[in-house]
């Protein structure tokens, strides 16, 4: 099945043909992107929208945990936040500085709404994910994407 | 016969000191690549199965940029416009771990000044500065906890008192529980340092006194054949 799907791909796909061949041999996929990205995908897919990622290293450049953990109220969990784009322009969670005067504003839509879509919801590079739930993407997320 | 030998002699050294000119010549007018071109093709034919680590997995590519980190969708336009994380890191000391960027010395060296309160650039923040000792049962190096570093970027109720009971003794700690994401783990292994065999003794940092024991555990102290 491995190697009749990768023939199918062709070239140009290949890199996602050495991804499906890792994936049916049980070898848990390299955590490519940057240590602590997060990928939010509590609404968007169902609504038809990339997943958002939120890359914190951008951010802890520019602020201290305490600003968005403390002041704006975002737990420490991964799509724990229940986030909407209705809160966002009322001014709650990203929507306190993404709005034109801190930061862009939301009409920037592809800016966070960038994932390969079908990602859930996670913490990219973290101690738990490498551990315990190693396979978060499912392996035809390419291919949606594609479409 | 002697002179007739002299002379032939003299004439090979004249050929190969000709012979000579012309290479050099060749050489100086920039043709010379090809004398130096078979010693780069002997070394390039030499089997690079003689390499050290040959069966180890590849060095991994460290902070890709987004189009090619695998979380982002490369037929979104807006993915090539996001900041590669290399271009920001740029002059910031360096780890082995993480974002492979010390954090904390950045901030204390004053490289990064991110804000402490939303809009206004100038408040400072609210640090303390209070070590804690967590005397630990196993032979590893007792744990140290820096309030400095931890109030330099977070407020106290991020942490107290929903993760850490601010009393002593009330904390019970465990690297299961961290490595599974609670007590130290809500940060350690998402955002700050992870938990790697390279940064265990960023917190196992104080060292057991000279005449420490393991404790015996109780079976062995209620042992009657001892």
């Amino acid at each position: 099945m491995a190697l009749k799907n990768e023939r199918d791909l062709g070239f140009k796909s290949l890199l996602l043909g050495v991804l499906l061949t890792l994936g049916l041999f049980g070898v848990s996929q390299p955590a490519k992107a940057e240590y602590a990205d997060v990928v939010i995908n509590n609404y968007a897919d169902a609504a038809g929208m990339r997943p958002a990622v939120f890359p914190h290293w951008f951010h802890r450049i520019r602020f201290r945990c305490k600003v968005c953990h403390a002041d704006l109220g975002f737990k420490f969990k991964a799509g724990g936040n229940k986030i909407t784009m209705a809160k966002i322009i009322d001014g709650q969670f990203c929507g306190a500085c993404h709005n034109g005067e801190v930061a862009w504003s939301v009409e920037n839509c592809a800016m966070c709404h960038s994932g390969i879509p079908g990602t859930p919801t996670h913490f990219h590079g973290s101690t738990l994910q490498r551990l315990v739930a190693p396979a978060y993407r499912p392996l035809d997320a390419k291919k949606a994407s594609k479409k | 016969m002697n002179y007739k030998n002299k002379m032939i002699s003299v004439l090979y050294a004249v050929v190969i000191a000709v012979c000579g000119l012309g290479i050099a010549g060749q050489a100086a007018a920039g043709s010379g690549v090809s004398e130096v071109r078979p010693l780069l093709l002997a070394a390039a034919d030499v089997s690079s199965a003689n390499i050290f680590n040959r069966n180890l997995k590849k060095p991994k590519k460290h902070n890709p940029p987004p189009p090619e980190d695998g979380i982002h969708d490369t037929s979104n336009e807006a993915t090539f416009s996001l900041q590669a994380p290399l271009e920001a890191y740029k002059g910031l000391p360096k780890t082995t771990f993480g974002n492979r960027v010390d954090w904390v010395k950045a901030i204390d060296q004053g490289l990064i000044k991110p804000r402490w309160d939303r809009l206004d650039s100038n408040e400072e923040p609210f640090v303390m500065d209070l070590d804690i000792v967590r005397p630990v049962k196993a032979s590893v190096p007792d744990v140290v906890f820096p309030h400095r570093q931890h109030t330099e970027w977070l407020f106290c109720s991020n942490c107290h008192p929903a993760i850490f009971i601010p009393q002593k003794g009330a904390n019970q700690i465990n690297m299961s529980a961290i490595l599974l994401g609670k007590k130290c783990g809500v940060c350690h292994g998402k955002v700050s340092f992870p938990i790697e065999t390279k940064t265990c003794k960023k917190c196992h940092s104080k060292p057991k006194p000279k005449d420490w024991k393991p404790p015996l555990s109780e079976a062995t102290l209620k042992n009657p054949w001892k």
